[in-house]
């Protein structure tokens, strides 16, 4: 139990992450809205987004954006900066997933177009029927 | 339907923090993820693009072919958006 | 009240002449705001991403505030495909002009052959007009997002 309890306290940012991606897959799985399951998408990528930057945090470093002309004289200590690499790759995801919610919404919009409805069982009654 | 995808989340759920058990502890200056490529590129990017802002040098030149595809996947997405909705103006 | 209810349900939401003028006042700083995102994204926090979508926000205020309409007089559907076509070919083309010089593919060191400077500072210029073009590509698809969603496709009647 104690062993338990200090793992929980230095993760419990990933602990966190993980209570949030449980809640966008089960709006991905469980719910029949397709809007709600968008939502649900959405929430899951923040999880991961989160997860991502905070790997990249060392315990009293600064921001990545460094003194130019005492970097240039000097060098810089990696262990000083934080590491720039997640936040590079969590920049293009955060766009990736605004083209993707973009999309979706518009395949959502032909679809309630088409059927008149979101809801998952109905439009499969229509497309049967 | 619902139990089945309550099971499914908590199987992943607990899958998952089973897994943060092999991971550094949070703000470890040691960890792996900054102890391999990132190093090197903290230690070299000022002096070889002289950017300051270390996450623009490697957004625009590191990982360059990256960036660039991304933008490309961007045009995608406005391309795609327009050729589902837009009906023409008569 | 009852008065003003009825006369707030007559006209579009968003329709006030508070909310008209201060948006008109502030889009040209919105925009100019975009630019020093994208411009000086090598010294503070900042780059093409960003900076585009402040820019692509600019023109979503102008139709949220006015309608759809107005903001298409400001950007016409033509000069938004043309900018979103040519960040990408901004992007594409300085990485192929990068190969054609002799030097590696992005590698923007090999473009002293064009202008002569040193290699760290045309690896400087050469992230900026990377960063141009990405910023470009984000506004439009930002703000093409925006007038297709809101509109049903139509480009008639916005939000």
């Amino acid at each position: 139990m104690q062993q338990l309890l200090t793992e929980i306290v230095a993760k419990y940012n990933y602990w966190l992450y993980v209570v949030l991606m449980m809640i966008g897959f089960y709006a991905m799985i469980g719910k029949r809205n397709l809007v709600k399951k968008l939502l649900g998408m959405n929430i899951f990528q923040t999880a991961i987004i989160l997860f991502y930057v905070s790997i990249g945090v060392k315990r009293g470093a600064n921001i990545p954006i460094v003194d130019k002309h005492a970097a240039l004289s000097h060098g810089i200590d990696a262990a000083q900066v934080i590491n720039p690499l997640p936040h590079v790759l969590m920049l293009t995801a955060i766009v990736v997933s605004v083209s993707v919610t973009g999309v979706a919404l518009a395949i959502l919009v032909r679809i309630h177009r088409e059927y008149g409805t979101l809801e998952e069982d109905e439009i499969l009654e229509k497309i049967s029927s | 339907m619902k139990t089945f995808a309550l099971l499914a989340t908590l199987a992943t759920g607990i899958l998952l923090l089973y897994g943060t058990r092999d991971f550094a502890p949070w703000g470890d200056p040691a960890s792996p993820a900054s102890s391999h490529v990132s190093r090197v590129y903290i230690e070299r990017a000022v002096e070889e693009t002289h950017v300051p802002n270390l996450v623009s040098a490697i957004l625009g030149d590191y990982r360059s072919y990256d960036t660039m595809f991304e933008t490309v996947v961007i045009y995608c997405a406005g391309l795609a958006v327009v050729s589902v909705l837009r009906r023409n103006r008569s | 009240m009852k008065l003003l209810q009825e006369r707030a349900k007559g006209r579009p939401a968003g329709d006030s002449l508070i909310i008209r003028t201060s948006v008109r006042l502030l889009v040209p700083f919105i925009q100019l705001y975009g630019l020093y995102v994208i411009v000086h994204g090598h010294y503070s926090p900042g780059g093409g991403f960003q900076g585009g979508v402040v820019l692509g926000a600019s023109f979503i205020l102008l139709a949220l505030a006015y309608d759809l309409k107005t903001s298409l007089r400001y950007m016409s559907e033509g000069a938004n495909v043309l900018l979103g076509n040519a960040g990408v070919l901004i992007f594409i083309g300085i990485a192929v002009l990068c190969a054609l010089l002799g030097g590696l593919f992005l590698d923007y060191a090999a473009l002293a052959r064009l202008i002569p400077m040193a290699a760290e500072e045309w690896r400087s210029f050469g992230i900026f007009l990377v960063e141009l073009g990405v910023g470009l590509t984000v506004m439009s698809s930002m703000v093409s997002l925006f007038w297709d969603l809101a509109s049903g496709g139509d480009m008639e009647e916005g939000l």
